[in-house]
């Protein structure tokens, strides 16, 4: 469980994130959404370190990691995964050094067993027979997929992903959405996942955080997201056809 | 003002590439994988660029002292000088410095920009110590070694030119090179080397390391990376001859 007291965080004179609180779930996919701009990158991104947050407490199961240090922030850090928008794979190893990397860093495993541990990341996600070739020989779907199996080596608490399927087709989209949320529930993870595509919201969202100009909004589940009579966040869901002619079905 | 900011950030980054490496092994893998981009690849520009220029430094030298008041074995110990003196350490360097400073600036500006130095931070990994030190090291231990090439093949240069243009005799020559020879020229030439060698690696990875934006972002740091090494590797050029010679 990761929980999100007040923070604020502003760069120079703009108010990126104004005192946003949220509760993110154990064994549950938490979804933030929002338009482009809205703020969720900047919040990925407070949670977990990646830029300082100017008020506020982020507690990671009980565990104040605003105010840790470096070294009691990186012992955090190997409980969690990260999946980038853009992958963010290290182009100059191969899918297999990719995957092993984390293991390489923090553990003393024999090379077989990591090369073992790889294989297996790789064959959840299904990736296979792929180890030796770079990040650029292989598609965009099965670079977020290799971007998973490396987020999840070394058997995270904690996994993000941001935008996971920004860039997919839908059918490929759903796919790693389902790859997510089907990790999230077999080893317990406290998952949160940006996202602006409602698709993902049908599909897996557990919980869900709607995010506008750097203010939490609106918090549900994805079946009342339907009915929810919140106007701004009814407009952002029924910003395309499809789902205001779903919407007219519904009403 | 931002030259202030530039140089704390500058110093907080140093700091933190200063640190320990959180895995010995996974570190010495890049020590040498950046010996062989940062040293190795570098070998094939240092022969060619050292023997042309040692070649025509013996045929200028020979023209301006075709005055028979002037014994031919100058032509040697002139070409040896210059190689040694400044050639082989300052010029190198500087030719270096757009081959290894841009190379290293794209690199982690790359990294960078497609989220690659914040994956490793995520991880716990000290991207900057993990980047940025095995090319300090790299560099260091590389450096003299292409000075020293760069110092043999230059005077090789210069003979062979010389016996082909027949401007000087091979015995002449030879007997130049060793003439007068003060081997406290080789420790001031190296010296100057290595202190290039922390300038070219650590600024360029300063500039790839604050880029933020895409490929244009990268393509500026690059550039600055290489105009800044040269800038300071000419004002360290000055400084250490006023201060060693
Ligand atoms: N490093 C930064 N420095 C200054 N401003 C920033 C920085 N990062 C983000 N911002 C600003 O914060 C705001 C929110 O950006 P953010 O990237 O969080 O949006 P987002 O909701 O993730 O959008 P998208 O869906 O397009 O990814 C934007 O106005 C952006 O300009
Ligand atoms: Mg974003």
């Amino acid at each position: 469980m990761i929980e999100v007291k007040n923070i604020s965080k502003s760069f120079r004179d703009q108010k990126v994130l104004k005192d946003v609180s949220i509760t993110f779930e154990k064994g549950k996919t938490n979804l933030i959404i929002g338009r482009s701009g809205s703020g969720k990158t900047v919040l990925l991104k407070s949670i977990v370190g990646l830029h300082e947050i100017d008020e506020g407490a982020i507690y990671y199961d009980n565990r104040n990691f605003t105010q840790m240090s470096i070294k009691e922030r990186k012992l955090i850090r190997q409980e969690i995964g990260m999946v980038f928008q853009g992958s963010a794979l290290f182009d100059s190893a191969t899918i297999e050094e990719n995957v092993m990397f984390p293991l390489n860093m923090f553990t003393k495993m024999s090379f077989e067993e990591k090369l073992e541990r790889t294989n297996f990341c790789l064959k959840r996600v299904e990736v296979e027979n792929k180890n030796t070739l770079f990040p650029s020989e292989i598609s965009g779907g099965m670079q977020k997929r290799v971007a998973i199996a490396r987020a999840i080596a070394l058997n995270p608490k904690y996994l993000f992903c941001d935008e996971p399927n920004s860039g997919l087709d839908p059918k490929t989209a759903i796919v790693i959405d389902k790859l997510i949320r089907e990790i999230t529930v077999e080893y317990n993870i406290t998952t949160v996942v940006n996202t602006h595509d409602m698709n993902s919201v049908m599909e897996i969202g557990d919980k869900v955080i709607y995010i506008n100009q750097g203010q939490k909004w609106w918090e549900g589940s994805k079946e009342q997201i339907l009915e929810s009579d919140n106007e701004e966040l009814n407009s952002f869901i029924f910003a395309s056809e499809f789902f205001r002619k779903l919407g007219h079905k519904v009403s | 003002m931002s030259y202030v900011s530039d140089i704390g950030e500058f110093t907080l980054l140093m700091k933190s590439v200063f640190s320990k490496p959180e895995q010995g092994k996974m570190f010495r893998k890049q020590i040498i994988l950046e010996i062989d981009k940062i040293g190795i690849n570098s070998i094939g520009i240092v022969l060619i660029v050292s023997s042309f220029i040692g070649a025509v430094v013996t045929m200028q030298t020979a023209y301006n002292m075709s005055d028979p008041l002037f014994p031919d074995y100058l032509v040697g110990l002139s070409t040896r000088d210059i190689s040694l003196l400044e050639f082989s350490s300052t010029v190198m360097c500087l030719i270096l410095a757009g081959k290894i400073g841009s190379n290293i600036a794209s690199e982690i500006g790359t990294m960078k920009v497609t989220q690659q130095v914040d994956a490793l931070e995520i991880m716990g990994v000290n991207s900057s110590n993990y980047l940025i030190l095995p090319k300090i090291i790299a560099a260091v231990f590389s450096f003299p070694i292409l000075s020293l090439i760069s110092m043999i093949v230059s005077m090789m240069g210069g003979w062979i030119a010389g016996m082909l243009s027949g401007s000087v005799s091979s015995s002449q020559f030879l007997y130049g090179l060793r003439y007068g020879f003060i081997p406290y020229y080789l420790y001031y030439s190296l010296i100057k080397v290595v202190t290039y060698s922390l300038i070219i690696t650590a600024i360029s990875s300063y500039y790839g390391y604050r880029t933020e934006g895409g490929a244009l972002e990268v393509g500026k740091s690059s550039t600055k990376a290489v105009v800044s090494s040269s800038l300071f590797i000419l004002v360290f050029d000055l400084l250490l001859t006023s201060l060693l010679l």
